[in-house]
């Protein structure tokens, strides 16, 4: 395997792994931090190393619409963003991700306005974290470049199909140059494979209708075929992640845990400040303080299960948001991770049913049922599914 | 045609509908709040009614109005509308009456 050690800041392994990916089409607009992502792909589109059509468009919202156009004719397409154009993006989004197009993008975590601030936070990325999209953050230069390869197995998965997102952090990891191992062309396309759409709209032998009208009949039944496909890819990140170690020697999963065996406290973070982390806790051991750190790899899908059984026997923990969820049960991260280890560890029974989406009537009988059938379980002594859906044809 | 797909996991991918043709299978009737009765004493068979229904409602037998599509009809009422008004062959009844 064919490994070489340069130089490299987090904007410029992006479009590195862009490069070697090779995409059929890129659909992109500039916004600090990540304008460097796509300038630095230009070059390579202008030097003809690469076989992509690159659109540049008028804004995120044309970006991502054109994006999603791409991808439902047959094309492998990625963009990058970050801040105030991800926000422009939102409403794309949604469909992208309804649509079921694995659509990769590079997103540079930044601040959102007001007040107007280039700088890092994950507010930008938290804001799409229903969308559908599978987030993975990353710590370093070189963690958004190989996670930046990955996320075409993971989002083309047949298990999957899903748009995915791979963030940095804003000019923390954008721009600070590091040392990392770039692998070769070769070694990469080998790894990625050849983009097989399922059902390409320029094939004129199968014609299909992409897009069109859901309401209450069926909508409900595709939003639970979404929700189960972003399931799915906890699945395909771990194969994915498997395969990537075997091959490249770094392998990854939902999160990277450092010196927690023993810890008496841990932090729990998402992207670069796991490196700064990692500093704190080694200072604190040298203070006599029993500190570890549990590094949140992937935000969407959110590994529940797994995080909360890693940090079952850690007595002390303190989570680190880089969002504000305002006057919510703190940030996001905090609150996902508190909702995974409640159920070991509390003394009431709370449980959670999706119902009523795209309008599905919810009746009295239902919520009734529903309710009894809690009652009598745990009167019973029997265990009831915590999050599920109501009203959903199974 | 698939029609009446029960569980989520036998929908298609991304919501794409993957055959042409299929409006045939949605039905729309049951938006109408009036229905158009048509009465074939009446028609002289002119078919502007059946020139004018954007919904491909009215069907037609050698020439002839034979009947009203009303699974597919919406009760726009654009066929009782066009119908000449010496012929007056097509009235608007509220679909309540019918229930």
């Amino acid at each position: 395997m064919g490994k070489t050690r340069v130089a490299r800041t987090g904007n410029e392994a992006m479009a590195e792994a862009i490069r070697q990916i090779n995409p059929d089409v890129v659909a992109a607009y500039p916004i600090t931090p990540a304008t460097e992502v796509m300038q630095i792909f230009a070059t390579y589109v202008a030097d003809g190393l690469v076989d992509t059509e690159l659109v540049p468009t008028e804004s995120e919202h044309s970006a991502m619409s054109a994006a999603i156009g791409a991808q439902v004719a047959g094309a492998r397409t990625m963009t990058a963003t970050s801040s105030q154009g991800l926000a422009l993006m939102y409403e794309m989004l949604y469909i992208a991700a309804g649509l079921r197009l694995p659509l990769i993008m590079a997103e540079v975590n930044r601040a959102l306005s007001a007040p107007i601030n280039i700088h890092c936070d994950h507010g930008d990325t938290m804001g799409g974290r229903d969308a559908g999209w599978i987030q993975i953050f990353s710590e370093n230069s070189q963690e958004a470049y190989d996670n930046l390869i990955q996320a075409v197995r993971i989002a083309e998965h047949s298990d999957v199909l899903l748009p995915i997102m791979v963030t940095t952090d804003g000019f923390i990891i954008s721009h600070a140059m590091e040392d990392i191992d770039i692998y070769s062309d070769g070694e990469v396309r080998d790894f990625i494979g050849t983009y097989k759409p399922l059902q390409p709209a320029l094939d004129y032998k199968k014609p299909i209708t992409v897009g069109s009208i859901d309401f209450v009949d069926y909508y409900f039944e595709h939003r639970r075929a979404l929700a189960q496909a972003m399931s799915n890819a906890k699945n395909a990140i771990l194969e994915v992640g498997r395969e990537f170690g075997s091959k490249f020697g770094q392998e990854y999963g939902f999160y990277e845990a450092y010196k927690l065996d023993d810890a008496e406290v841990a932090m729990v973070c998402l992207g670069s400040t796991a490196g700064t982390g990692k500093d704190a806790v080694d200072n604190l051991r040298k203070r006599g303080i029993k500190a570890g750190l549990l590094k949140v790899r992937v935000f969407r899908p959110f590994p529940a299960e797994e995080l909360a059984a890693r940090l079952k026997d850690v007595p002390q923990i303190c989570v680190l948001d880089r969002s504000d969820a305002l006057a919510a049960t703190g940030g996001p991260l905090y609150a996902e991770l508190l909702a995974a280890m409640f159920e070991d560890r509390a003394d009431h029974t709370v449980i959670n049913r999706i119902y009523g989406l795209g309008g599905r009537d919810i009746k009295v009988g239902e919520i009734e049922e529903l309710l009894s059938s809690q009652v009598s379980a745990a009167a019973g002594g029997k265990s009831i599914d915590r999050i599920g859906y109501l009203g959903v044809r199974e | 045609m698939k029609e009446n797909i029960n569980s989520w996991k036998d929908l298609p991918i991304g919501g794409i509908v993957d055959e042409p043709g299929t409006a045939m299978a949605y039905k729309t009737g049951d938006w109408r709040t009036l229905r158009p009765i048509h009465n074939s004493e009446k028609c002289i068979n002119c078919l502007a009614c059946w020139i004018y229904c954007p919904d491909s409602a009215i069907i037609l037998k050698d020439g002839k109005v034979e009947s009203i599509d009303l699974e597919h009809c919406k009760g726009c009422g654009i066929c009782a509308h066009e119908c000449p008004p010496k012929v007056k062959a097509i009235e608007m009844v509220d679909e309540a009456d019918f229930r």
